[in-house]
Parts: C-alpha cells; sequence; structure tokens
C-alpha cells in the first residue's frame, strides 16, 4: 500500500476570497509580514501499489478530486502506511 | 409536454420544480438518480438543493450519478435541460456547460430576490420574455460566482450563451453572469431560481414566462401540419 496526499488549491488568477479573509485577520492580529494566503483541500488515499499508480492518482485528480477548470492538484506519494 | 425532475440525494428544491411545471401545463415525474434512462421526455431538469451534501464541490459526486449518463445523451439529441442552481453547478461539473462555480466572494450564503437582466430572448427558455426585460427572481446559494478563462468568456458572448446577468453585483461572478446555455441553446444552467417565482403569492411571477417558454417552444415543435 502507499500513502497518497492530494493537494487542492485554486488555480494562479482565481480569487480566493477565504484566503483574503484569512489574511485580513491576520493582518488585524498584528502579522502583517503575512501575504498571499491561499487555502485548499487535502485528500488522503491509501492506494494499493501498481505500475500505473502515479498515472491512475493522476486521472483519479482530473476526474473527481480537482476541477480542472478553477483548480490544481499536487499529489504526494509516500511508503508510511496509517492505520 | 412531460418533463423529467432528477432527484439526488439531497436535492431540495425538486417539488418547487414540479409545482412550477405542472403550473405551466406539463406532466412531470420524478426520476431517481440511480436510474439510467430518461428517455421519452421533453425537459429534463435538474433541481436545486445540496446533492450529495455538496462534498468535495458542488455537483462533483452528482455528476456521476448512473442517470447523468443518460441526461447527456438526451441532451445531444436535443431535449432541453434545465440546471437551477445546484443543478447548474452538476452541469458545468458533469462538462454540458462550460466554466464552473466557486465560493461566493463574500463568502456568504445569498438568499434574496435579484433583478436580473435577460440578455438573450431567442432561446426556448428566454422566448416568453423581451430583450434586455428586468427579471426579479430569488437567489439562495453559497457557491454561486461563475468562473471561466477569458476565452470561454469570449465565446459565451460571441455565441449569445450569456442568458441572465445580475444587475448589481451579487457574488462575484465574471460579467455578472447568473445564467448561460451551451452551444447549441438546449441547455441552461442558472443559479437564481425561477421556480420559487410563479406566482405573485410567491412575491414575484417573473420566473413563470421561463416555464411558458418552454412549453411554446414545445408546442411549436408538436404543431400539427396544416
Amino acid at each position: 500500500m502507499k500513502t497518497v496526499h492530494v493537494y487542492v488549491t485554486l488555480k494562479e488568477g482565481v480569487l480566493n476570497p477565504e484566503g483574503s479573509a484569512i489574511e485580513r485577520s491576520l493582518h488585524a492580529l498584528g502579522y502583517e509580514e503575512v501575504q498571499k494566503v491561499q487555502t485548499g483541500k487535502w485528500v488522503s488515499l491509501q492506494v494499493e501499489d501498481g505500475p500505473e499508480l502515479a498515472q491512475r492518482v493522476e486521472r483519479m485528480c482530473e476526474q473527481l478530486l480537482a476541477n480542472p477548470v478553477i483548480e490544481d492538484y499536487e499529489i504526494q506519494l509516500s511508503d508510511e502506511v496509517t492505520t | 409536454m412531460k418533463a423529467a425532475v432528477i432527484v439526488f440525494p439531497g436535492s431540495n428544491c425538486d417539488m418547487d420544480m414540479q409545482h412550477a411545471l405542472q403550473l405551466a401545463g406539463m406532466e412531470v415525474e420524478f426520476v431517481r438518480h440511480t436510474e439510467t434512462s430518461v428517455a421519452g421526455f421533453d425537459l429534463i431538469a435538474l433541481p436545486g438543493g445540496f446533492s450529495y451534501g455538496d462534498y468535495l464541490r458542488s455537483g462533483a459526486i452528482a455528476r456521476f450519478a448512473p442517470v447523468m449518463e443518460s441526461v447527456k445523451e438526451q441532451a445531444d439529441k436535443g431535449t432541453l435541460v434545465l440546471g437551477v442552481c445546484n443543478g447548474f453547478q452538476v452541469l458545468t461539473e458533469a462538462g454540458m456547460l462550460p466554466g464552473a462555480l466557486k465560493r461566493n466572494d463574500g463568502l456568504k450564503f445569498i438568499c434574496r430576490p435579484v433583478a436580473l437582466t435577460v440578455e438573450n430572448e431567442q432561446t426556448p427558455f428566454t422566448s416568453a420574455y423581451e430583450q434586455g426585460e428586468t427579471a426579479v427572481i430569488p437567489v439562495a446559494h453559497g457557491d454561486g460566482c461563475y468562473f471561466a478563462d477569458d476565452e470561454t468568456i469570449a465565446a459565451l458572448k460571441a455565441n449569445r450563451q450569456i442568458v441572465f446577468t445580475y444587475q448589481s453585483e451579487l457574488n462575484g461572478s465574471k460579467e455578472a453572469i447568473a445564467g448561460i446555455t451551451n452551444e447549441r441553446g438546449n441547455v441552461l444552467g442558472m443559479m437564481p431560481h425561477p421556480e420559487r417565482a410563479v406566482e405573485a403569492l410567491l412575491g414575484s411571477s417573473d420566473g413563470a414566462p421561463l416555464f411558458d417558454a418552454m412549453i411554446k417552444h414545445w408546442r411549436e415543435a408538436h404543431a400539427p401540419a396544416t
């Protein structure tokens, strides 16, 4: 088994109002050094290992996990398996 | 004229839709998401609600419901398809309409009547309105901000696929888009709820012409030869 982490974020150029709201709150708390706050989704999967693992996870992202019209995704594969 | 209202787990405007369609004079059947055929209808309506709890993204899971294959097939054959609110989100996720609907710019769920402009009255859904007419129809959405890249927006404009726009800034939608059709013009998706505005008792009857137009379109297509 492999552990797959998928991070889904809005594409550059697509306004992220949630990120902007968090950024304003951080500034209000005095953290004026903060810029470009982004939020997104994290999806964790346990997947049976196979020769096409990476391609299959990519297809999962294109088909369901992300909406390519507005979102980008990043895939991380690791050997650690949580129970 | 026979209409199907698709019911997903979490649809909650299905009965309002049924009422509006019946009021306009259509026969209405509910078709569950598990059905594999939605053939034999003149209109397929995807109602508002929160299909599959809006998990992942609004409409993202519903587009893979068994019934959606058949909805696509029928749309390709020219059957009218109307997606309202969550129905619009499902249609974009399914790739039946371009673009995507994302979180409102103001992050709030907006639930109130809004003034729309009818931008294109030459569709099977809007022929009972006047070009440029104002229609006051309620919205009720958290994810109604329409987004598409510049190229797609230019194509929508060139083909007159932008059918309804908001008259004042509402949710951050590009070009103030409230509703669009596909290129062929037989699939309409819109965030406002015309089925909630079909009788003066409901506060507005400005949604009624949309249902009347579909009936008119059907009658014209089925007129006896003279």
